[in-house]
């Protein structure tokens, strides 16, 4: 068996001293569908690492079959998600040396989606609501090679296309953290993003507006911004997808919020793309 | 917890009572969601097949996400002298020769209306000035020739190919494990053909088996094998050990590339990707002494096209006519091996690495918007400013060039109906691949290998081949054997004890004692892994997930290790420091690895195809001009 001095050695290599590695306490959530708790760890930390490396000492040394989902630990696949000290994180991108070395650090699954096991939750909705996305659709006639776009413009779509899929922004979304029954009618954030990359798109011709509206309830989210708070990509979902879209909705229909916003910022002085 | 007192020859908890097999019918299994294996299921799809994607994460984490740079295609947006004939070239010369030079060809044709159509299908690449898809320098690339987003081009790639992929309504079975393929007719004769696949759903532990005549392997690396590694947990050589299993051979396995620029600090992060556009947009290589130490590592090979001064060098960003490239941006083995002399030397960064400055050479703004990942990557995990400091790198397992050994223009392997696309097939990159290479690769075979799966499954007609019953027996049987041993070996251990030994034993400078002390170990971790135990139940179990890749692992280990015994020269990604010479002989030849009737591995030297007259003289003309 693994004792946790090995994997000291392996994570950590043998420089290490005394003073960089210390005993954490974690409180992990473990269970499944029908029931579960929060369960006390005591694990070695090492300089450097991150809330991924720990959990994985106690997957090694602990508890093999603690259930994670995570792929590149570099914070480019957006896998780890999980919500740490009830905020949601990347776990592959939380220092442990943001954390005080007494603090017990309690690591809980995504709370707007249902468990599978342990920190492994059920996420389908975020790839139910994709398939439902009418997807980009050049002009016909357009061929391969002869696209041209300006930097500027492409940069626009760019931002939102930086997205990793962490579903973070829906997780903390209060339109459907709490509410179930608002999932049917509520893509959330990731997917606004989507519609709006599209909508900026300069070949793109089809209007999603109506559909956005009526089927993805954009008019739903107020603009409270707790999506870009989380969003570890640092994309401005609020302010340069939701509210641009609120305000492009607005030609045929009334959002009170969207004309607010609308007053504030001359958007249609920019190019509609996919209309020109 | 369910686990209860385990004895032995008993199954525990639910494990042993649940052996139902939920069962499915296509005309194409694409294993792996890569660039790849959604590139081969779009093809097949559009080719008329009834397509599934099978992959071990969910959709658009697969690896290729984590590519940085770009994909090299000679679309000559910014040099009009750049075409496939320089590509093809480079790619040769990057591979020491070593290539399938029909692969090769191929790639260099395909590789730009392949960058074209994502663009059609929704990618928005970086421009140039007059509106087109711009392209980087990348090393041992004659011109600038990635088309890129930043350093995100892997995501940017993924993003594309999944939502055209589910936009034409392709089937996904997301976190479902392929652990055997099914075959019908007799292996010992080479007569049997692809039947299906045989696997586990990752979230409920229950199996799935898949009727298909066709079967594409887009399943990537073996990088997982190693502790320094720039590669996810999947990168656990599925592909390589499902062919071998089913009969087909494996071709290059000695050559596996170490990306010269890996994180080195702190230590959890160590081996995570530095991507090679740093280097490409200008960012050197230091030692301890400041001194810029890649004009003391230029190779023979490579002299007459790489500069011998700073000032060149640096004037070759602007100007490539008439300067020559700097060495920073020779082929990733040459840049890998002067970083590992110059650490051995005493040279090294604080951290064990050198440093890898941009922040002195070109302005914030410039990094922040051509390497936005790079500098939050370093900012938040190492708490370094990449601007304002230098990066601490070195050598990391990266990517292996060896692979199934397919027909070039097919993907086709020794068995009919099984294709390998990607990072799993072998031969495109010879014994060393440039960067930006791969997703160009992915590319272009992903949909070879598509095609070729759909057209060979509609010209079965009514004669699909069937697997017997036992097959699917045994795959179960071998899958639940964790669950039936008490008191074995923990698989986290058996895995820490492997990548510790391939770390140590088969890294970038090799010796005959190390393979055999390697193949050794392999040995011995094998026998100990016919004990592995898991705790707690099926259902997502990371524990059990890692017990059936365990095999994998310490087959595709002993492939590496056995081809890097055998071949006793040194070449591209394979350095023996007792054979350090590069051997013309060995120019000739490929190492073939395939299993015996035994179930052992073997291994067979055949020629190198050889390239006809016509390509010869690309070579020709460049030795001319040069």
């Amino acid at each position: 068996m693994t004792t946790t001095d090995d994997r000291a050695a392996t994570t950590a290599g043998t420089e290490v001293d005394g003073d960089k590695s210390y005993q954490g306490r974690f409180r992990i959530w473990r269970g499944d569908a029908t029931a579960g708790d929060l369960v006390d760890f005591e694990v070695e930390v090492n300089e450097g690492e991150v809330v991924l490396d720990v959990i994985h000492r106690v997957q090694a040394t602990q508890a093999g079959d603690l259930a994670v989902r995570w792929n590149c630990k570099a914070g480019k696949c957006g896998s780890c998600s999980a919500e740490i000290n009830g905020k949601p994180r990347l776990m592959c991108m939380t220092r442990m040396d943001t954390f005080e070395r007494d603090d017990t650090i309690t690591v809980t699954p995504m709370r707007t989606f249902p468990v599978i096991r342990d920190l492994v939750t059920d996420v389908s909705f975020n790839y139910e609501k994709a398939k439902e996305v009418h997807a980009f659709t050049p002009p016909e006639g357009l061929q391969p090679g002869d696209y041209r776009m300006q930097q500027v413009d492409v940069e626009r779509g760019q931002e939102f296309r930086k997205c990793i899929e962490c579903f973070m922004c829906q997780d903390i979304c209060h339109v459907i953290r709490d509410h179930e029954d608002n999932k049917p009618a509520f893509a959330g954030p990731r997917l606004f993003i989507r519609y709006a990359e599209l909508d900026m798109h300069p070949y793109d011709t089809v209007d999603r507006r109506d559909k956005l509206v009526k089927e993805e309830g954009l008019g739903f989210c107020n603009i409270t911004k707790c999506c870009t708070e989380v969003c570890p990509e640092h994309i401005k979902i609020t302010d340069n997808a939701i509210i641009p879209m609120k305000e492009r909705v607005v030609d045929r229909r009334y959002d009170p919020l969207a004309f607010l916003f609308k007053r504030r910022k001359d958007y249609q002085s920019e190019s509609s793309p996919g209309e020109g | 917890m369910t686990t209860g007192p385990t004895t032995d020859g008993e199954y525990r908890s639910i494990a042993g009572t649940e052996t139902s097999v939920e069962a499915h019918e296509y005309d194409v299994v694409v294993i792996g969601a890569g660039g790849a294996g959604l590139r081969a299921a779009i093809a097949a799809h559009d080719a008329g097949a009834r397509t599934a994607i099978v992959c071990k994460s969910l959709l658009g984490k697969a690896h290729t996400v984590m590519a940085e740079g770009g994909i090299a295609a000679a679309m000559a947006n910014l040099w009009p002298e750049d075409g496939w004939k320089v590509h093809f070239r480079d790619t040769m010369r990057g591979g020491k020769l070593l290539n399938h030079w029909r692969m090769a060809q191929l790639h260099a044709q395909e590789a730009p209306d392949r960058v074209w159509e994502l663009e059609a299908w929704g990618a928005l690449f970086d421009r140039t000035k007059d509106g087109k898809i711009s392209q980087r320098d990348f090393g041992g690339h004659r011109y600038a020739r990635l088309a890129h987003v930043g350093d995100r081009t892997g995501l940017e790639m993924i993003r594309t190919l999944q939502q055209r992929a589910v936009a034409l309504g392709i089937d996904v079975f997301m976190e479902c494990t392929i652990t055997a393929l099914l075959t019908d007719g007799d292996q010992s004769t080479g007569q049997q053909r692809m039947a299906g696949a045989f696997g586990y759903w990752r979230e409920t532990g229950k199996f799935v088996s898949f009727r298909a005549p066709s079967v594409v392997l887009a399943t990537g690396g073996i990088g997982k094998s190693f502790k320094v590694t720039s590669n996810s947990w999947e990168y656990s050589g599925d592909g390589h050990a499902l062919a071998l299993t089913a009969g087909a051979s494996l071709v290059n396995m000695e050559f596996v590339q170490f990306h010269p620029t890996g994180m080195v600090w702190p230590p959890s992060v160590r081996g995570i990707l530095v991507t090679e556009s740093v280097r490409g947009d200008g960012g050197i290589l230091k030692n301890s002494d400041g001194e810029r130490f890649m004009f003391g590592y230029i190779p023979e090979f490579f002299k007459a096209e790489t500069a011998d001064s700073e000032e060149e060098a640096d004037r070759w960003y602007e100007d490539k006519k008439n300067n020559r490239r700097p060495p920073e941006l020779l082929p990733r083995d040459e840049v890998a091996r002067a970083i590992n002399s110059e650490v051995k030397a005493g040279r090294g960064s604080p951290h064990g690495g050198v440093f890898l400055d941009i922040a002195s050479r070109r302005s914030a703004e410039y990094i922040t918007k051509r390497l936005p990942s790079m500098y939050h990557q370093f900012k938040e995990l190492a708490g370094v400013d990449i601007t304002a400091e230098p990066m601490e790198v070195g050598p990391t397992c990266h990517y292996v060039m060896g692979g199934v050994e397919v027909d070039a223009d097919t993907a086709e392997s020794r068995v009919s109906g099984l294709y390998a696309a990607g990072e799993v097939a072998g031969g495109m990159h010879g014994a060393n691949r440039l960067g930006g290479n791969s997703l160009s690769d992915l590319l272009v075979f992903g949909r070879r290998a598509g095609d070729a799966a759909a057209a060979y499954a509609s010209s079965l007609g009514d004669g699909v081949p069937a697997a017997d019953q036992a097959q699917v027996e045994a795959a179960t049987t071998a899958a639940l054997a964790p669950f039936l041993i008490g008191g074995g070996e923990n698989p986290y251990a058996i895995h820490h004890e492997l990548q510790e030994s391939m770390n140590d034993l088969v890294g970038i400078i090799r010796t005959a004692e190390e393979m055999q002390a390697a193949l050794d170990k392999v040995a011995e971790l094998r026998d100990r892994a016919t004990r592995l135990t898991v705790v707690g139940d099926r259902p997502y179990n990371p524990g059990w997930h890692l017990a059936l890749d365990i095999p994998n692992m310490l087959l595709v280990s002993e492939c590496i290790a056995m081809a890097a015994l055998e071949r006793t020269e040194s070449r591209g990604g394979h350095t023996r420091d007792d054979f350090p010479a590069t051997d013309k002989e060995w120019g000739t030849i490929n190492l073939i690895i395939s299993l015996g009737e035994d179930g052992s591995a073997g291994i067979t030297r055949q020629p190198l195809p050889v390239m006809p007259d016509e390509l010869k003289s690309i070579f020709d003309e460049e030795g001319s001009r040069s």
